[in-house]
């Protein structure tokens, strides 16, 4: 039987890589991503997992190695955070566009400069549209179960896509949380070997990742973007298989209390938790709010979307980077664009916080909802870049 | 799937990996060429440095042990005719034929 235990959240996604039997683990350290391939590097070391660890000298060849080895039939698993992300974006691209089901761990870290090994989710902003299946899990139970999902679906033969799972750094990363581990017999046979339609394989010779003459590209890249937008549904069924034998429950679009609620405040990663604590608050004072998470980033879930926030007056998008110049939050103009078909829509309005490691009170929480019955009174949007918690 | 063929793109191999092997014979580079080396045999003296230069493997040997173009690869990049110890290639335009 699974057993419930304290456990650092990175030592529980190790935990869950192990559980997954991957064959190849190829990164590189950088914090606060350092403790999980740390502990999967001592699990190869003890025997305790039989796996290679390649040890390589740049985020670049991590992720280089992870897709080498995915195509030569191995199961590869790769972490990392911010800068390394930045530094692996060529590959990451070609990750997906080779449809290798490599599943990444990505915790969340802000990208320099100044330099910051703090969270924010500046980096994963940064791969949106790298064409990768992209998860929020908002705590280490979420961080350690979407791991071991994460493979379930990507080596799905409808899906072959990269997957991350995106976890804020340090906030998850260095807790120690409670975290329902299963044991070992319980969760083997979840996931059936891994068996892709290619692999690079001397009997069989195959060319992968050939010159996409002007005549091919554009053909390979519908085939990629339809990969991904029809993965939605495999995505849905692994939650709900997950669900039914393990009874945890996981949606493309979270909610709490949204049914009713005039305002709702909507979020991604650690934040949301605490957005229900900020939403019990003022339901006691008698407000009608609610919150919402698009843990589903890619590919965004528009429906799910859609019905999650139907009967608000206003949305209010927390944004955790900025798209310096632009729409300003990431987020925001994903919100905004998904709503904007709907015939009777909420308003949707952005503001931006914890950037950098910046801690979000309860009170900024508050005050965000604040700018959503503002907005409800007087039409007023917050001017772009309205940062919760900036001095000024 | 054949190189030649323009699949539609739900025909297209996974990720447009080429999945038979040895397709690019059907890949014909020929029509890239402006000029085109032209073998002088009087004075080839069979050293096969364009064969090993060639980067199209466009060569063939003959009967006789000289090397000569293929010109449906040949792509006309001129390598051969600077590397070729005897000065016996000449790269002609293709209409001038
Ligand atoms: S011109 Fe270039 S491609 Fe043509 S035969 Fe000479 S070396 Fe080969
Ligand atoms: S390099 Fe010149 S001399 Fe040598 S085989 Fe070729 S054509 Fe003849």
């Amino acid at each position: 039987m699974a057993h419930r235990t304290g456990i650092e959240v990175s030592l529980a996604i190790a935990e869950a890589a192990r559980q997954a039997e991957v064959e190849v683990i190829s990164a590189y350290p950088i914090t606060p991503q350092t403790h999980i391939v740390e502990r999967l590097a001592k699990m190869v070391a003890d025997g305790d997992l039989e796996a290679d660890f390649i040890t390589v000298e740049s985020e670049h060849t991590a992720m280089s190695a992870a897709v080498g080895a995915s195509l030569a039939g191995a199961r590869a698993f790769t972490a990392t955070s911010s800068q390394g992300l930045a530094l692996m974006d060529e590959i990451v691209y070609l990750a997906s566009s080779l449809r290798t089901p490599v599943v990444m761990a990505l915790a969340n870290r802000s990208l320099s400069g100044p330099i910051s090994i703090w969270n924010d989710h500046s980096d994963i902003m940064n791969v949106r549209d790298a064409g990768w299946i992209s998860i929020f899990a908002n705590n280490g139970q979420e961080a350690y179960d979407l791991t071991l999902m994460a493979y379930k679906i990507a080596e799905d033969h409808r899906v072959l896509l990269p997957v991350m799972i995106s976890f804020d750094g340090f906030i998850l990363t260095h807790m120690i949380e409670p975290v329902c581990v299963f044991d070992d017999e319980e969760i083997k046979g979840y996931l059936p070997p891994f068996n892709p339609p290619y692999k690079a394989d001397p009997e069989h010779p195959v060319t992968f990742g050939p010159v996409g003459v002007p005549d091919i590209y554009t053909e390979a890249k519908k085939q990629q973007d339809f990969a991904i937008r029809s993965s939605i549904s495999v995505i849905k069924e692994v939650f709900a298989d997950f669900e039914k034998e393990f009874g945890r429950k996981y949606k493309p679009v979270e909610s709490y209390m949204a049914e009713d609620a005039d305002v709702i405040l909507l979020s991604q990663g650690s934040v949301y938790e605490t957005t229900e604590i900020a939403v019990d608050r003022l339901r006691k004072e008698g407000k009608k709010v609610g919150s919402a998470e698009v843990r589903l980033w890619r590919p965004f879930p528009f429906e799910d979307l859609r019905k999650a926030v139907a009967n608000a007056k206003v949305v209010v998008v927390l944004d955790r980077a900025i798209s310096f110049g632009g729409q300003p939050g990431p987020l925001l103009g994903e919100i905004r664009s998904a709503l904007y078909p709907l015939e009777k829509k909420p308003g949707v309005i952005g503001v931006t916080a914890g950037l950098g490691g910046r801690d979000i009170m309860i009170q900024d929480y508050e005050k965000m909802f604040e700018y959503g019955y503002n907005y409800l009174k007087t039409g007023k949007e917050p001017e772009a870049v309205t940062i919760v918690g900036l001095r000024e | 799937m054949k190189l030649s063929e323009k699949p539609k793109w739900q025909e297209l191999p996974l990720a447009a990996s080429i999945v038979e092997p040895a397709t690019s014979l059907e890949y014909k580079t020929g029509d890239w060429k402006t000029l085109k080396p032209v073998v002088d045999t009087t004075k080839c003296i069979r050293c096969a440095t364009c064969y090993i230069f060639c980067p199209e493997a466009a060569y063939e040997e003959n009967e006789e042990g000289y090397f000569l173009p293929n010109y449906d690869y040949c792509k006309g990049c001129g390598i051969c005719a600077v590397e070729c110890p005897a000065m016996c290639i000449q790269m002609v335009e293709e209409e001038a034929e």
